[in-house]
C-alpha cells in the first residue's frame, strides 16, 4: 500500500521535468496566443493592450470600409476550405497508397521486413525544404516530367502542375506517406492471417475478407495513420509555400502572412486558435472512434 | 449418389523448388465415406495438417486430385468448397460477437436475414452458448471459444467438417468433455468429420475410422480396433498404444522366442518381429516363457511389470492392480510369461 503510494509520488516527481517543459513550451505560448487574439493590432507589428473581439469577428466576417455592411470573409473561408479539402485528400490518397505498401511489408519474411521499413524512413534523412524543391524541379514546366512527356510526344505543351492545388497535393502525399505507412504496418503486423483463411473458409470473397475482417481489425492503425497525416497537413507551411506559390495559400501560410507582411498579430492569433480547434475536434473524433468499440 | 464424401487420389505436396524443395505429402490416396468420423493420426510433421489444408483448399496439391461430394475440387478456391474448418487456434473474428461469428458463413452465402438469425439460434443452442452469445471471443474461455468455432463451422451445414487439432489447447478434463461433445454433434448433424490429431487415445475413442500417417505417407487405414489389434508395421504398432517388440525365429506354425517354441499358426519361416500389447501379456506360474522381473511401476488402476527374457529382450506386462495395490511380485523374482490367444502379431517390414 505505502509502497504503491510512494511509487506514485516518485512517478510524479520523475515526470516533473517533462511537465515543466510542456508548461513552458506549449501551455505558456498557447496562453499568449489566446490573449493576443483578443487585442488590437499594433501599427507596424505587435499588439496594443486594448481588449476587443474584432480579430475573431474578422476571421469569419468582414466589414466594408465605405458603407460598413457586414459580409462573410470569403477569402478566409476559401483558405480554410482549401486546407481542409487538401488535407482530407492527402489523407485519403496516402491511405490508398499506404495500405497496400504496409500490407506488402507486413507479409514479408521478418528478415527482409527490416529493410523495407528502413527504406520507408529514408526520406526523413533529408531536409523537408530540399525534398520539396526537388519535387518542384520534377513537376515544373521545364522539369523532368514535362520534358519527358514532350519528348515522347505524349503532350504538345507542358502541363501546368507547379503552383496549383495538384502540386500541393503531390507534395503533401509524398511528405506524409511514411506517417501513414508506419502505423498501418504496426496494425497489420499484429493481424492474425489465420483469420483471412477462416474468412475464405466461410465463403467470403477477397473483397469481403478485406472489408469485413481485415479493415475492421486494423482500424486503430488506419485511424492513427489518418490523424498523423491529417493534422500536420492542415497546418502545412513549407509545401504549399513552395509548390502552391502565392495564390494557393493554406492556413499555415495565411497565418504566417498575418504575423509578417499583414502586420495583424491578433488576426493571426485568432486564425491559429481556429486551426487548433479544428485539430482538437479531429482528435476528439479519433478518441471516440477508438474507445467506443473493442474491449480488451 | 456417391458414398464417398471425399476421394483423394495420389495427392502430393511439395513446398519450395529445386534443392530446397520439401515433400510434405507423398502420393496419398484415400476415400472418406459420407457421414463418418474419420481421423488423421500421426506425429507432428507427418503431413496430416497438409492433407487437411488440401481438402480445405488453402493449398493446391502439386500432384493428384481431390473430389468432394463427387465433384473435382482440386483447383477450386476454399470459399467455393462445401467444406468448413475448425482451426487449431480457433481463428475467431475478434471484432465480432459469438453470434456474429456464427452468422458469418451464412451471411457470406447470401442467405436471407431471418434464415440466418434462426440458423444461428439453432447453432447457439446446439453448442449450449445461450448465455455467451453476445460476448466477443476475448471475453470467452478456451472451451467456450472452441464451441463458437464449432458452431461457426457447422452453421453453413457443410458436406464435410474439417477439424485441425481443435482440442490441443484445452486442459485434460475439458478435452474429455469436448471429445464427447464432438461425437454427439457429429451424430446429431450427420456431417462427415475429418479430424486431425496426434493424440492416439483421442483417435481411438472418437473415430469410425483412422488413417495413420508418417513421413507424408498414409500407413494404415482402418477402424480403431483394427488399427490397435492388427497394426501393419512397427511404426503404427508403436505410435498407437504401447507395444512389446519381440525378435523371434518363425518355423511353420511355431515361433521361437528366447529358445522357447510358441504356437503361432501360419508364422512362416525366417527371422520376424512379434508385437504384443502389454495388457495381453500374462504372468503366472505355468506360462511357457521364463523371465526375470526387473521392476514394477504402480499406475493406480494397473501395474506395469518390466521383465527380461533369457536372451535379454525386455517385455512389459500391464496387470490390473488388485484391491490391496500389491500384485505380490518382487523385483528380481523369476516368473513365467504367457500370451492371451491372438495377442502375438507378426509385423511386416521388421
Amino acid at each position: 500500500m505505502t509502497g504503491a503510494a510512494s511509487s506514485t509520488r516518485s512517478g510524479w516527481l520523475l515526470s516533473l521535468p517533462a511537465l515543466v517543459l510542456l508548461a513552458l513550451g506549449a501551455a505558456g505560448p498557447l496562453l499568449i496566443v489566446v490573449v493576443y487574439s483578443f487585442l488590437e493590432p499594433g501599427e507596424y507589428s505587435g499588439v496594443v493592450w486594448n481588449f476587443t473581439t474584432e480579430p475573431w469577428f474578422r476571421v469569419f466576417l468582414e466589414r466594408d470600409i465605405f458603407d460598413g455592411t457586414v459580409s462573410l470573409a470569403d477569402a478566409h473561408l476559401t483558405i480554410f476550405w482549401r486546407s481542409v479539402k487538401l488535407s482530407l485528400l492527402t489523407t485519403l490518397i496516402t491511405f490508398a497508397v499506404g495500405f497496400p505498401t504496409a500490407w506488402f511489408i507486413a507479409t514479408r519474411p521478418p528478415s527482409s521486413r527490416a529493410i523495407w521499413l528502413f527504406l520507408i524512413t529514408i526520406p526523413f534523412w533529408t531536409n523537408l525544404l530540399i525534398r520539396t524543391f526537388a519535387i518542384s524541379e520534377i513537376i515544373r514546366n521545364q522539369g523532368l516530367l514535362n520534358t519527358a512527356l514532350l519528348k515522347f510526344g505524349l503532350i504538345e505543351t507542358p502541363i501546368q502542375i507547379l503552383y496549383t492545388d495538384t502540386a500541393v497535393l503531390i507534395g503533401m502525399v509524398y511528405v506524409y506517406l511514411p506517417l501513414m505507412v508506419l502505423p498501418l504496418f504496426a496494425a497489420i503486423d499484429r493481424f492474425d492471417f489465420k483469420l483471412v483463411e477462416a474468412g475464405y473458409d466461410l465463403y467470403a470473397s477477397r473483397w469481403k475478407v478485406l472489408r469485413r475482417i481485415v479493415l475492421p481489425i486494423v482500424r486503430p492503425g488506419i485511424v492513427a495513420g489518418s490523424i498523423l497525416v491529417f493534422v500536420p497537413s492542415l497546418g502545412a507551411y513549407v509545401t504549399p509555400r513552395i509548390l502552391g506559390g502565392g495564390k494557393n495559400m493554406m492556413v499555415g501560410n495565411f497565418i504566417e502572412l498575418q504575423f509578417g507582411q499583414g502586420r495583424n498579430w491578433p488576426l493571426g492569433a485568432a486564425l491559429s486558435m481556429l486551426l487548433l480547434l479544428i485539430v482538437l475536434a479531429a482528435l476528439l473524433a479519433y478518441v471516440r472512434v477508438t474507445s467506443s468499440e473493442r474491449p480488451q | 449418389m456417391s458414398p464417398s464424401a471425399i476421394e483423394i487420389v495420389d495427392a502430393a505436396k511439395v513446398y519450395g523448388y529445386g534443392a530446397s524443395a520439401a515433400r510434405a505429402l507423398g502420393g496419398v490416396s484415400l476415400g472418406i465415406r459420407t457421414g463418418e468420423f474419420f481421423t488423421l493420426l500421426g506425429p507432428s510433421g507427418c503431413g496430416k495438417t497438409t492433407l487437411l489444408r488440401l481438402i480445405a483448399g488453402f493449398e493446391m496439391p502439386t500432384e493428384g486430385t481431390i473430389h468432394i461430394g463427387g465433384k473435382d475440387m482440386t483447383a477450386v478456391p476454399p470459399n467455393k468448397r462445401p467444406v468448413n474448418t475448425v482451426f487449431q487456434s480457433y481463428a475467431l473474428f475478434p471484432h465480432l460477437t459469438a453470434r456474429e461469428n456464427i452468422a458469418f458463413g451464412l451471411q457470406m452465402l447470401g442467405r436471407p436475414r431471418d434464415e440466418v438469425a434462426s440458423e444461428v439460434e439453432k447453432m447457439i443452442a446446439l453448442v449450449k452458448l445461450e448465455e455467451m452469445a453476445d460476448r466477443r471471443p476475448g471475453q470467452l474461455s478456451g472451451g467456450q471459444q472452441q464451441r463458437v468455432a464449432l458452431a461457426r463451422a457447422l452453421a453453413p451445414a457443410p458436406q464435410v467438417l474439417l477439424l485441425d487439432e481443435p482440442l490441443s489447447a484445452l486442459d485434460l478434463k475439458l478435452r474429455k468433455e469436448m471429445q464427447l461433445e464432438l461425437k454427439r454433434l457429429q451424430t446429431e448433424t450427420g456431417i462427415t468429420f475429418v479430424f486431425v490429431t496426434h493424440d492416439q487415445e483421442e483417435a481411438l475413442t472418437m473415430s469410425d475410422r483412422i488413417g495413420v500417417m508418417s513421413g507424408g505417407r498414409l500407413l494404415q487405414v482402418g477402424a480403431p480396433r483394427e488399427i490397435y489389434n492388427r497394426p501393419v508395421d512397427r511404426f503404427v504398432a508403436d505410435f498407437i498404444g504401447e507395444t512389446n517388440f519381440i525378435p523371434a525365429e518363425a518355423r511353420g506354425d511355431l515361433v521361437r522366442v528366447a529358445g522357447v517354441d510358441l504356437s503361432l499358426p501360419g508364422a512362416g519361416n525366417g527371422p520376424v518381429t512379434l508385437a504384443a500389447r502389454p495388457e495381453q501379456v500374462r504372468i503366472g506360474s505355468n506360462g511357457p516363457l521364463p523371465a526375470t522381473l526387473t521392476r514394477t511401476v504402480y499406475f493406480g488402476t494397473d501395474t506395469h511389470c518390466h521383465m527380461t527374457l533369457s536372451d535379454g529382450t525386455e517385455i512389459v506386462a500391464r496387470l490390473q492392480s488388485p484391491p490391496s495395490g500389491d500384485i505380490g511380485l518382487r523385483d528380481g523374482q523369476g516368473v513365467r510369461i504367457d500370451f492371451a490367444p491372438g495377442a502375438l502379431q507378426i509385423l511386416e517390414g521388421a
